[in-house]
């Protein structure tokens, strides 16, 4: 038994050690944020966070995920109560089909959990290992900034209970 | 009684419904697909107005399409069609798409035609279902229908009595031939289409929500992975599958001929097992293809093709012209989709549904029940959106997949996913081409003739029947793909705007289309136009050159249609559009195109700087404008012409499918590169132009040809001389710029 910590919750799972996190993720989670589009780290559907770190989950092995801080972008919010990127991208209607979109967000996130403040040079470079098709790109960029601004406001506003809207 | 036809679903519900799948759901996160599964079936056969559109006892409005969403937004925009004419919330409304046991037979979404074509008939059922309504309510308050008034859902009498939809629903209401001429609203009254609204399928994508054929999880569902032929042409020699079928979780070979796959419980167990019965697989194989693209375009030029002529109105040239010639190429390209198709069946009951991404779910239908033997009638075809596939990929082939191994598996839902060489190697690609172009000016530097001769194979191998399915052509009867009919001279196919839009009297177009194909082609976003726009419009900067005008003015004055001499004026005036001098290496393009020269209208700008020791092209700033008729839905067509954009500069800048004579060598996104984020264009900035009570126009296609142009005329501009082939490769490039 492997015990996953995802979105702040932990799960016990009954996989093969070397089962990349990716299905164990989608099937026995039953999350579909993150999504196979190659298997072979070249384009970036499958990105989660682990830690502070954008990884492609389809070439993470559960096994080496095990005990650390795994995030999807169900943990950034939900359809509902939507978070900063979820708002953000959301707001630029930034998404065409969107199979590649929930990766871009992850690798969007993890830069901004750095630097909410990241310039659009940097947020290109950041997105550099994940790729689109519909040609949403620009969009993508533009919401990434958004997000941050939104992640900066939310950081500057005192709380004052209840969701984000 | 008005038996609800999409009732909110309940596990009651669920299993009351007679016709329906006898399945045991769990309803939990469960996506629109399953819940559409579970719904009772209808018949609708699209003549009738409840074929279209539903109304409840609860208020409940629900649209039926037989056009699918991948993407493009089509749902979207006929909510907001539909919503209009009913004075409706759009958000309020539902919408059940392509499902042969729900949704009228709308044929294919395919050719940019969903607004034009169903966004219409759309409207008109909408404004029908109204105008019974009224007259439901004027009987009900014994009035005239005259003044009554419409109110978000409710009928409201002079006198300020009301009555909800709902209150208004009878027996078969709804049930009356369709009109296809109602009372429509005026366009100036719109408050709906026009509008901002947001797309409806973009909460659920940006949160995890079940979104895709590839979320959906039926219960006791097992995955299955398939073998495919190392090429075309592999036969399976042998197999030793007793390891395999001892493997953890297997469930089950299946071996038909040379259809090899694998049924596991756990989808990494599919993978794994099927890794271990690709390695024990021996195949016969034998070179089949060209042996690299200047072999395959000597075969296009000359192998016996069939004349489609287009145009043949030539007359005899004037004195002192001057006369360009040139010969353009394009290689095949993929859709390339970022998820892998993806598809799930279950046989249960001597009934077998399919869920899969589609652009028709009946002609899906008559493929599948054709593969596995079974009346139509058994076979139910429910479309869940993919990951978008820009034409024909590789989706119905996965239909036919889960559709062969839920038979060799009753009673679990079998879901098969492709790998990623399958999809690179196995989907159908947009067909290589070739044209040769001979036009002229005269002496005042107006276009005097105009000769095109473009040769490709087809653009449309989709179902179809069985034999359009990839699995049908390694069984042990195997189904084999007849040559393709030769298309009609009417923008389709490989002709599609191989008609330039100019004034020119002097004209002959043809058409060679070639039956045979090398590699595998079907549909890909726009067919034939992306080459053909490319072609028509570097020979227009080529004429305009020889003329010695302004590419934007040469174009303008051979153009008679005063949109589309809006669309170029406002490109030119948003990209600031001179002749001023640029740096060393920077070049500006422009170019024009109506889409199958009667959609959309869209003029494209480019700046683009090339490296020259590289021969890398950088895009600058992309200004682009587009004139869809009535915009139902403004930043729905933003989106789509962005991407379009997008998309069509990978595509010109680094696409091409390469091979050898035995195999596919692009087999994952190393061997086949796309765009990625560091050769965004700086700049994309697309405007609309709106033409309030005009028909709506295709959009989805129409930004390929142009971009294609405008980025080729850039880059001419750049360096100097003209590069004729597709894509604008960097060795290309650099053998241009030394010639």
């Amino acid at each position: 038994m492997i015990e996953l910590t995802v979105n702040g919750t932990t799960h016990p799972v009954d996989a093969d050690p070397s089962t990349p996190l990716l299905y164990v993720l989608r099937n026995d989670l039953q999350l579909n944020g993150a999504k196979f589009g190659c298997g072979l780290g070249q384009c970036g559907a499958c990105t989660v966070m682990v830690d502070d770190k954008a990884v492609f989950s389809c070439r993470t092995p559960v096994s080496s995920a095990a005990g650390r801080a795994i995030k999807t972008v169900e943990g950034l919010g939900t359809a509902d109560h939507p978070g900063p990127l979820q708002r953000a991208f959301i707001e630029e209607q930034a998404a065409q089909c969107g199979y590649c979109i929930a990766g871009m967000m992850m690798r969007g996130q993890a830069l901004l959990e750095k630097n909410p403040a990241a310039s659009e040079a940097e947020i290109r470079e950041a997105l550099q290992p994940n790729l689109c098709r519909c040609g949403t790109h620009s969009r993508i960029i533009r919401a990434i900034k958004r997000g941050g601004a939104l992640i900066r406001a939310a950081a500057n506003t005192p709380q004052t209970g209840g969701a984000a809207r | 009684m008005n038996a609800p036809a999409f009732p909110e679903l309940s596990r009651r519900a669920l299993l009351a419904a007679g016709g329906a799948l006898v399945v045991s759901f769990s309803l939990r996160g469960i996506g629109s697909a399953l819940a559409q599964s579970a719904a009772p079936e209808r018949a609708p056969d699209g003549k009738t107005l409840d074929s279209w559109i539903q109304i409840e006892a609860n208020g409940t409005v629900t649209i039926f399409t037989g056009r699918t969403e991948f993407g493009q937004g089509v749902k979207t925009a006929l909510l907001q069609v539909a919503a209009e004419e009913l004075y409706l919330d759009p958000a309020t409304l539902k919408i059940v798409s392509c499902d042969t046991a729900l949704t009228p037979d709308e044929g294919y979404t395919s050719g940019s035609r969903s607004m034009k074509i169903s966004g219409k008939a759309m409207r008109a059922a909408a404004a029908q279902a109204r105008e019974i309504l009224l007259k439901q309510a004027a009987a009900k308050f014994s009035t005239s229908a005259e003044g009554l008034k419409l109110e978000r859902g409710k009928i409201v009498a002079p006198d300020g009595r009301s009555l909800g939809y709902g209150e208004l629903v009878a027996d078969n209401f709804l049930h009356v031939e369709a009109d296809e001429k109602p009372k429509l609203k005026e366009p100036k009254s719109y408050t709906v289409v026009g509008h901002p609204f947001a797309r409806v399928d973009i909460p659920a994508k940006v949160t995890g929500g079940a979104a895709y054929i590839q979320d959906l999880r039926l219960p006791g569902m097992v995955h299955a992975r398939v073998v495919r032929p190392p090429t075309y042409a592999a036969v399976l020699r042998s197999v030793d599958a007793a390891k395999v079928e001892k493997m953890p979780g297997v469930l089950k070979v299946v071996r038909d001929g040379s259809y090899l796959a694998v049924i596991a419980e756990k989808e990494f167990q599919a993978i794994t097992a099927m890794q271990a019965l690709a390695a024990a697989a021996k195949w016969d194989e034998q070179a089949v293809l060209p042996a690299n693209y200047a072999a395959l375009y000597e075969f296009l030029q000359n192998t016996q093709s069939q004349e489609v002529v287009i145009h043949d109105n030539k007359v005899p040239l004037p004195p002192d012209v001057r006369t360009v010639v040139a010969t353009f190429k394009r290689d095949y390209q993929m859709h390339g989709s970022i998820g892998p198709s993806c598809a799930v069946a279950l046989f249960d009951n001597g009934k077998l549904t399919v869920w899969a991404q589609n652009q028709g779910a009946y002609p899906l239908r008559e493929a599948v029940a054709e593969l596995v033997n079974l009346p139509a009638e058994k076979v139910r075809c429910i479309h869940v959106e993919g990951a978008g596939c820009y034409g024909h990929n590789g989706a119905d082939d996965a239909g036919g997949d889960a559709a062969l191994l839920a038979m060799a598996l009753p009673g679990r839902p079998v879901r098969v996913q492709w790998m990623r060489q399958d999809e690179h190697g196995w989907e159908p690609y947009g067909s290589a081409m070739l044209s040769k172009a001979r036009a002229s000016v005269d002496a005042r530097g107006q276009i005097v003739d105009w000769e095109y001769d473009v040769w490709s194979m087809t653009h449309s191998t989709r179902p179809g029947g069985a034999k359009c399915l990839s699995a049908s052509w390694y069984r042990e009867q195997p189904l084999k793909l007849p040559p393709a009919r030769a298309p009609k001279p009417t923008e389709t196919d490989g002709n599609r705007n191989a008609t330039p839009p100019y004034k020119v009297p002097s004209i002959r177009i043809v058409h060679h289309h070639i039956k045979e194909m090398a590699l595998r082609v079907s549909a890909l976003r726009s067919l034939g136009a992306y080459m053909n726009v490319f072609a028509n419009e570097s020979l227009m900067d080529e004429l305009a050159r020889a003329a010695s005008a302004d590419p934007v003015d040469f174009r303008i004055r051979h153009l008679d249609d005063s949109r589309a001499i809006d669309v170029i004026r406002a490109t030119a005036e948003r990209f600031g559009w001179s002749q001023s001098r640029l740096p060393q290496g920077r070049g500006r393009g422009f170019a024009y195109a109506r889409y199958r020269n009667g959609e959309t209208y869209v003029a494209v700008a480019v700046e683009a700087d090339v490296d020259r020791a590289s021969g890398a092209v950088r895009l600058r700033r992309i200004a682009a404008t587009a004139d869809s008729g009535q915009a139902v839905s403004p930043d729905g067509i933003r989106n789509q012409i962005e991407g379009g954009i997008h998309q069509a500069a990978s595509w010109t800048l680094y696409e091409a499918v390469s091979f050898d004579k035995m195999r596919i060598t692009s087999r994952d996104w190393a061997g086949y590169p796309i765009m990625r984020f560091d050769a965004v264009p700086d700049a994309v900035d697309v405007q609309i132009i709106d033409r309030p009570g005009k028909p709506f126009l295709g959009t989805g296609e129409a930004a390929q040809g142009p971009t294609a142009a405008a980025i080729a005329n850039a880059v001419a501009d750049a360096i100097g001389t003209r590069i004729y082939e597709l894509p604008l490769k960097p060795e290309r490039i650099k053998a241009a710029i030394r010639v």
